[in-house]
């Protein structure tokens, strides 16, 4: 088996890496993918309690690096998925515990045992995004509609090419259909245009996110919600499917949206 | 050409947001301060105006974008009776 690594990154921080990581993993998970994810931000966990594993916790990423575990001892098995594992973290180290070519290293031995290792990356483009980004594969970034995550997204984007890492994907996270349409916030196609990248996902701006990560239980594992379904979706175009984007909120989706904002615009005119 | 929302966004605060975003890319992927371009315009003028008769006010210099890469584009119209040719 050769797995695959997709490090999910962003420019600023806060725009939904976490989240993004633990719902692109539960849903792959999900599919029957047979999943790892890591969480890069060494001094700054999380991904443990978005996921809801904080409790099982015993070695995490710089043990593995140290030498103090085998990696598969740092692996910690999901409560819901059997095909999902995470590896933490560590809390009480900073960045420079880890080298690029550590990550390169582990990475190569997951990928003997895993379809997609997962890799959950700190904001910004110092150590921790270097480390993150070296055993990738594929790179995802993650922006919201809004100026500097966009204008930190395109900084990103170009330091991924840099590193001979690209071209990345993009996902706009937290579009709110109502602002868009009253011309007060970005539209999907607006951010395309401007950093002139490959979209693989169109998220939308939910609190249940939040619910769910107080529960510590990925939406990407409700099957009704939009925005659950938004993160399979992304899972499944990164599996190589062609997932249209009109199906990744109903028919609030991108193109529902555009062609609903023809109509308004039609409406206005008339 | 501008886009549908362009079109329907107009006077919003998500044009404007798109109008500022698209200078500020262009200056941080060219590493070129916006500043900058002033001065450019200045210098470009004087160097062809030493061979050619300018419209100095017509003169637009400016970046454009074109997928992730950008060109420098600068419209430098002439006037409409040169002056003969002095140097050969
Ligand atoms: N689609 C969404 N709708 C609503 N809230 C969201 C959405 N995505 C993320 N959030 C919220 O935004 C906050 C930041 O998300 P998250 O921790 O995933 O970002 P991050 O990019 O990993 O941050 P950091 O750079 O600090 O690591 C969280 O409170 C999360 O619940
Ligand atoms: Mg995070």
């Amino acid at each position: 088996m050769t797995g695959r690594v997709i490090t999910i990154t962003s420019g600023k921080g806060g725009v939904g890496k976490t989240t993004a990581t633990a719902n692109i993993s539960a849903a792959l998970a999900d599919m029957g993918h047979k999943v790892v994810c890591m969480d890069a931000d060494i001094g700054l966990r999380n991904l443990d309690v978005v996921l809801g594993l904080e409790n099982r916790i015993v070695y995490d990423l710089v043990d593995v690096v140290e030498g103090r575990c085998k990696v598969r001892q740092a692996m910690i098995r999901d409560k819901r998925l059997e095909e999902l594992y995470l590896i933490p973290a560590a809390q009480t180290r900073d960045k420079n515990a880890v080298a690029p070519k550590d990550m390169v290293r582990i990475c190569d031995e997951l990928r003997q045992d895993f379809d997609y290792i997962v890799i959950d990356s700190p904001a910004g483009i110092e150590r921790g995004f270097k480390n993150a980004i070296a055993p990738a594969d594929e790179v995802v970034i993650i922006t919201n509609p809004e100026v500097s995550a966009v204008r930190d997204a395109d900084r990103i984007i170009g330091l991924v090419e840099a590193e001979q890492k690209g071209p990345a994907k993009l996902v706009v996270n937290r579009i709110n259909t109502e602002m868009v349409e009253r011309g007060d916030m970005l539209a999907v196609a607006d951010v395309l245009e401007l950093l002139a990248v490959e979209l693989i996902g169109i998220v939308p701006d939910d609190s249940a996110v939040l619910v769910s990560t107080n529960k510590g239980a990925p939406i990407a594992l409700e099957p009704k919600s939009k925005t659950g379904q938004a993160f399979r979706d992304i899972a499944r175009r990164l599996t190589g499917e062609e997932v249209p984007f009109s199906a990744s909120n109903g028919n609030e989706g991108f193109l529902g949206r555009l062609s609903k904002l023809i109509g308004t615009k039609e409406g206005r005119n008339a | 050409m501008p886009s549908l929302s362009d079109l329907l966004g107009r006077n919003r605060s998500a044009s404007t947001a798109k109008d500022r975003l698209r200078v500020v890319l262009i200056h941080d992927r060219s590493a070129l301060p916006p500043g900058v371009m002033d001065a450019l315009r200045q210098e470009l003028i004087e160097v062809v105006a030493r061979h050619i008769d300018v419209d100095q006010h017509a003169v637009r210099v400016e970046m454009v974008q074109e997928g992730r890469s950008a060109t420098l584009q600068a419209e430098i119209p002439i006037k409409a009776s040169p002056k003969p040719h002095s140097t050969e």
